[in-house]
Parts: C-alpha cells; sequence; structure tokens
C-alpha cells in the first residue's frame, strides 16, 4: 500500500511541477508575453472581448501584479479549463482546436505505442534467446542504425516513394470527403490517411524495447532459476516463453510511459511532414504561429499524458512485481 | 572531455559494481601492462567503425572551405539542376549548391553534438555526483525529485516551448536548450554508480586525511567513473545532434546558416518531394544518420571500459 502512495505522490509531485515549469516558462523572458499577444489579438479584431484578455492576462501574467498573485490566479484559470483564446485559429479557444486535433493524435500514437512494443518485445527475447546468431547479429546492428534514423525523414521518403510516385497512398490531411464519425466510408479514408505517418514512426519507435528487452533477456538467461528449469528437462520453448521471457517483460512495463513521450515527440514532426490534422501538426503550426496560448496548453496536455501513463505504469508494475512493492514499501 | 589516463585495473575494479570474486586475479595479471582506455574503445569492432567516420567527418567539417565546391548560400546556380560535375547533387529551388550545403551542415552537427552533450554531461555529472553522494540527506531528496521530473516529462515539446519564447535564434540557444532538458537518465545513472563507491575504503582512507567534499567527490570519485562520464558524454551529444535536427526541420533553426535540419527544412518548405527533388531530402538525412550510429557504435567500446565481461565478446 505504502508503494501505491508513494507512486501517486510522486505523480501529484511531478504534476504540480510541470505545471509550474509551464508557468515560469513565458515569464523567463525579458518583455511581457501578454502585451504581445493582447496587441496582435487586438490587430485581428477590434471588438476584442475584455473576458478573454483577462483570461490571457491570468495565463501569461499582468507585469503590475506580484509573481505569487499571477501563479495564484495562473492556477486558477488552469482549474477552470481556461487556456485562453488560439490566435491562429481566433476566436476559438485553445480547449476547442485541441479537441478537433485530439482523437486523431491519441489514435495514431496509441496504435503506434501498442505495435512498437509487442514487435519489439518478442523481437528482442527472441535475439536474446538466439545470441550471437546470425538473426541476433542482424537486429542488434538493424536496431542501432535505424534507431538514429529520424521520423520524419523517414516519413518523406516514403511520402516520395508511395505518395508521390507510386500513387498508393494520399499525401496529406486526415480524411477526404466524408463526414467524420462512425461510418465506413470515413474509417477507410482516415486508415489509407493515417498508414504512412504510423510506418514513418514504427520503423523508429520498436528500437528501444527491441535493445532493451534483449539485455534484461540475456541477463535473466544466466539466473539459476533458468539453469534448473533446463536442468529438469523443460522444453525450450517452455524456458524461454513462461521463464525468461516473462520476466524480462517487467522492466519493459515501466519503459512504456517515457516511450510514450518519444512517440508524441516524433509525431510532432511526422504529423508536419503528412498535414495530418492532430495535435503534433497542430503544436507545429503554434512553433510557426507564435500562438503561445495553444503552444503552451499543447505543451502542458503532452506532460500531463506522458504522466498519467506513467503513473499507469507505475501502478502495474506493483501489481505485477511483489518485490518492487516490498523494497519500496 | 577530460578523460585522464586514468590505470585501467582499477576502474575495471570500481566499475564493475561486484567486488571480490574473480575480478581480484585477473587485476594481478592485468598490472603489469595495463591497456589504456583507448586501446579497450579500439579493440571493439563496432567502435573502431564509429571512431573513422566521426574523424571523416570532423575532417570535412574542419576543412569544408577546401572541400566543398561552392559558398552554400550562393544562389547563382540555375535553380533545379539534375546533378553535374559542377552541382554534384543538384540545386536547390533557389540555386544553391546541394553538396556545398551538406558538406557545410556537417559544422552545425558537430558543434551542437560537442557543447550539447558536453553541457549537459556536466549538468549530469555535478547533479548526479553530489546527490548520490548525499543519500538520504534533504538535498538528496530535493535533486533526485528535480532528475525524476525531467526524466518523465517529454523532452522534446518542452524544447521546443523553451525555443519557441526566444527572440534569438541560433545554433548556442539550441545547445543551451538541449543541455538544460537531457542530462537526467545521465544524472540517475551516475548517481546509482557513486552510491555503489562513496563507502570504498580510499574514500574512508581520503575523508579520513582531512579532504574536503567537493574535493573527494570530484578528484577521488570521479575518476573511477570515467567510462560512465565518457558513455554519457557520447550519449547525450547524440541525442543533441538529433534534437538540432529536429528543431531546425521545424524552421526553428538559424536562416542565415547551414544545417542538415535547415535542409529538410528548406526542402519540405519548397515542396521538394511533391516536385521529385527527393536527393535534396535524402542527403541531409542519410548523413545525419550515420554520424549518429557513428557515435552509437563509439559507445559500445565505451562500455568496454565499464564492463569488462563484454570485452571477450568483442
Amino acid at each position: 500500500m505504502i508503494y501505491f502512495a508513494r507512486k501517486f505522490g510522486f505523480f501529484l509531485a511531478t504534476l504540480w511541477a510541470v505545471i509550474t515549469l509551464n508557468f515560469f516558462i513565458p515569464r523567463l523572458q525579458p518583455g511581457d508575453p501578454a502585451e504581445i499577444i493582447v496587441k496582435r489579438l487586438a490587430g485581428k479584431d477590434s471588438a476584442l472581448d475584455q473576458a478573454q484578455v483577462e483570461a490571457m492576462r491570468a495565463m501569461l501574467g499582468t507585469p503590475t501584479d506580484s509573481l505569487w498573485h499571477q501563479y495564484v490566479s495562473y492556477l486558477s484559470e488552469l482549474v477552470h479549463g481556461n487556456f485562453g483564446l488560439s490566435y491562429t485559429y481566433y476566436p476559438f479557444p485553445v480547449t476547442e482546436v485541441i479537441a478537433q486535433a485530439f482523437w486523431w493524435t491519441v489514435v495514431l500514437v496509441a496504435i503506434v505505442q501498442v505495435l512498437s512494443f509487442a514487435g519489439g518485445v518478442v523481437l528482442g527475447a527472441y535475439a536474446a534467446w538466439r545470441r550471437n546468431s546470425r538473426f541476433d547479429s542482424v537486429v542488434t546492428l538493424g536496431s542501432t542504425f535505424l534507431g538514429t534514423l529520424q521520423p520524419f525523414w523517414i516519413g518523406l521518403l516514403l511520402l516520395y516513394v508511395f505518395g508521390y510516385t507510386l500513387g498508393w497512398f494520399p499525401t496529406s490531411g486526415g480524411y477526404e470527403e466524408s463526414t467524420p464519425g462512425w461510418n465506413w466510408a470515413f474509417i477507410q479514408e482516415a486508415v489509407s490517411h493515417a498508414f504512412l505517418p504510423a510506418v514513418a514512426l514504427l520503423i523508429v519507435t520498436p528500437i528501444g524495447w527491441i535493445l532493451g528487452m534483449r539485455n534484461t533477456m540475456i541477463m535473466n538467461l544466466g539466473e539459476d532459476y533458468i539453469r534448473l528449469a533446463k536442468a529438469k528437462g523443460l522444453p525450450d520453448r517452455t524456458v524461454a516463453l513462461k521463464y525468461a521471457a516473462r520476466n524480462a517483460l517487467l522492466p519493459s512495463v515501466t519503459g512504456f510511459a517515457l516511450a510514450l513521450g518519444g512517440v508524441l515527440g516524433g509525431a510532432i514532426l511526422v504529423e508536419t511532414v503528412f498535414d495530418y490534422p492532430g495535435l503534433g501538426r497542430l503544436m507545429g503550426e503554434a512553433l510557426q504561429q507564435k500562438d503561445y496560448p495553444l503552444l503552451q496548453a499543447l505543451m502542458l496536455l503532452t506532460a500531463v499524458g506522458v504522466l498519467i501513463a506513467n503513473l499507469v505504469a507505475d501502478l502495474l508494475y506493483g501489481v505485477l512485481d511483489p518485490r518492487a512493492r516490498r523494497a519500496e514499501g | 572531455m577530460s578523460m585522464t589516463p586514468v590505470p585501467t585495473p582499477g576502474e575495471d575494479f570500481m566499475a564493475a559494481g561486484e567486488p571480490g570474486q574473480d575480478l581480484a586475479v585477473e587485476q594481478v595479471s592485468d598490472v603489469e601492462t595495463p591497456d589504456q582506455w583507448w586501446q579497450v574503445i579500439w579493440s571493439s569492432k563496432k567502435a573502431r567503425v564509429g571512431v573513422i567516420v566521426l574523424a571523416v567527418y570532423v575532417l570535412v567539417a574542419v576543412f569544408a572551405p577546401f572541400i566543398a565546391p561552392h559558398d552554400p548560400l550562393d544562389g547563382s546556380f540555375p535553380p533545379l539542376a539534375e546533378p553535374s560535375s559542377t552541382n554534384w547533387l543538384g540545386t536547390t529551388t533557389s540555386g544553391q549548391d546541394i553538396a556545398s550545403q551538406l558538406i557545410y551542415g556537417s559544422r552545425i552537427s558537430l558543434l551542437v553534438g560537442l557543447f550539447g552533450g558536453l553541457f549537459a554531461t556536466i549538468i549530469a555529472t555535478v547533479v548526479g555526483l553530489i546527490s548520490g553522494y548525499a543519500e538520504g540527506t534533504i538535498l538528496d531528496d530535493v535533486l533526485s525529485f528535480v532528475t525524476n521530473v525531467f526524466i518523465v516529462i517529454p523532452i522534446f515539446p518542452l524544447i521546443l516551448t523553451l525555443v519557441a519564447y526566444s527572440e534569438v535564434r541560433g545554433v548556442w540557444l539550441i545547445v543551451a536548450v538541449v543541455s538544460i532538458t537531457s542530462w537526467a537518465g545521465a544524472a540517475r545513472a551516475k548517481r546509482a554508480q557513486i552510491i555503489t563507491l562513496r563507502n570504498r575504503d580510499f574514500v574512508t582512507a581520503a575523508k579520513f586525511s582531512g579532504e574536503g567534499t567537493w574535493r573527494i567527490v570530484f578528484r577521488e570519485i570521479m575518476p573511477n567513473m570515467s567510462s560512465l562520464v565518457l558513455a554519457s558524454f557520447v550519449g547525450a551529444a547524440t541525442g543533441a545532434i538529433a534534437a538540432e535536427a529536429g528543431l531546425a526541420a521545424l524552421g526553428l533553426g538559424d536562416s542565415r546558416t547551414v544545417s542538415w535540419g535547415t535542409m529538410l527544412y528548406q526542402s519540405n518548405a519548397q515542396g521538394a518531394i511533391a516536385q521529385g527533388l527527393w536527393l535534396w531530402v535524402f542527403a541531409p538525412g542519410l548523413v545525419l544518420a550515420i554520424l549518429m550510429t557513428a557515435t552509437t557504435f563509439i559507445n559500445f567500446g565505451v562500455d568496454l571500459l565499464s564492463n569488462p565481461h563484454l570485452r571477450e565478446d568483442a
């Protein structure tokens, strides 16, 4: 029980740290970011909603107020879900802009994450079991090289070959003419648009799992309980899968959240390359347009998402491995 | 990176983290001719390839003005030219020589790798060693917490946000932002390592001889961890190179300099792919990947320093 309380406490503390970091980043700059944004907004639409200016002030600070006062009003705006107006998509609030893009990225990243975990763990375990075989060296060397490729660069090449030259897949967007929702035409279009971005990520993302699983598995294969299992005459398959792989899988569980952060980072560039209508492309746009409210909300959302994933992984680890509970409890 | 050539037997003994056992025997036979650290790295075939490839990149970067056929920003060539004897890899939409851009681009990547890796390693070493040496105190709790926060937060979105707020653009901004965001994993590894070292006899001896904490941590203990420090430097440098490419490819680089990332940004912004100019995209990404593979290979050799058990396989 103490283990779970500790993990939850760490989650709350990191959540606070991220929110506070997000508060301080705009204030590291000389000058008054709120002033700049309010001016830009005012330039776009003379009838500027006073309440929105107030919200912006609360998020980014009124220079006359004390830092503490700014911090408190920032927190209160966060609690009320008020992230200000995007000024790329003026006059829509940031939350609405994000809601539109949210599921595109969540579905893409979830599929990539699950497939790379499953594929990476299987390849890594097999490479370890057949250590120093040709399969192992191909996988290890291949992973080292593929791991250094940039997903967006792979994306550009895929786009060139399968999008423009062969014409097998659409070159941009998330869907064509169908209405988004649970209808067959839309799902077909969405899948064909998401295919190349997913492949671009999938070439790189399993690498960490492959190498990590291989290392843990090799370590586990040297343990006494494996020797005992072999001496008992258990079939290789049982020793490999039920003994070694099962135990080697444990550390991979905690790596899940950290890998998620990597996938989300890669998705920013990949979505931009494919003009895929998700959070990553939105972040790219926010950067180019200096859309600070949108940028900060996205940064916060990404960080909180990864923190929650990390909490889930930690709790799951505690359930799966009683040793962890005892050691830290 | 100050890699003082520490006699390796002592280092192996410390770094292996397994006191006693078979190591004591090896140590005696090794004392006569200790392998220098660079000999150990060189003994790995992968690391050898990595070192040679990296050396080629460094030479290209240093002698770029002599190797490159043209000024990388000179836009006086016919735009969209096919590869020819004048323009080895063709030209961009604005008539710049792609091959020359590629050659000059190596300078930015190596610069960011060197200094980004260096600063991140300095932060990681100071934080990791202090927090590990002070294990169990409030100082350690605070430093460990900060480290864990930076491990969990997704780094790339954080880097983007920091860069977005900056009014200046350029290589040094990228170096600074990458260093302050990507030290945490290495700090945790160093903290774990110093905890296994800080109760060894030589540390106790140093304490009794009246040496100050700072000196014990950085002059007595740190040399025993130099392979870990070197490994984290190479890793951080590789990460910094990748981060620069990603940032520049998003258009956050310095538009007045040429890097492989800015080349990718330009080619994407000018619709190179749609126009079939695949070389413009392909070349910078490939040289980038080869450089990062080389540094990763070098780390295979550095791993041999800290883990002598791996050496028999190499």
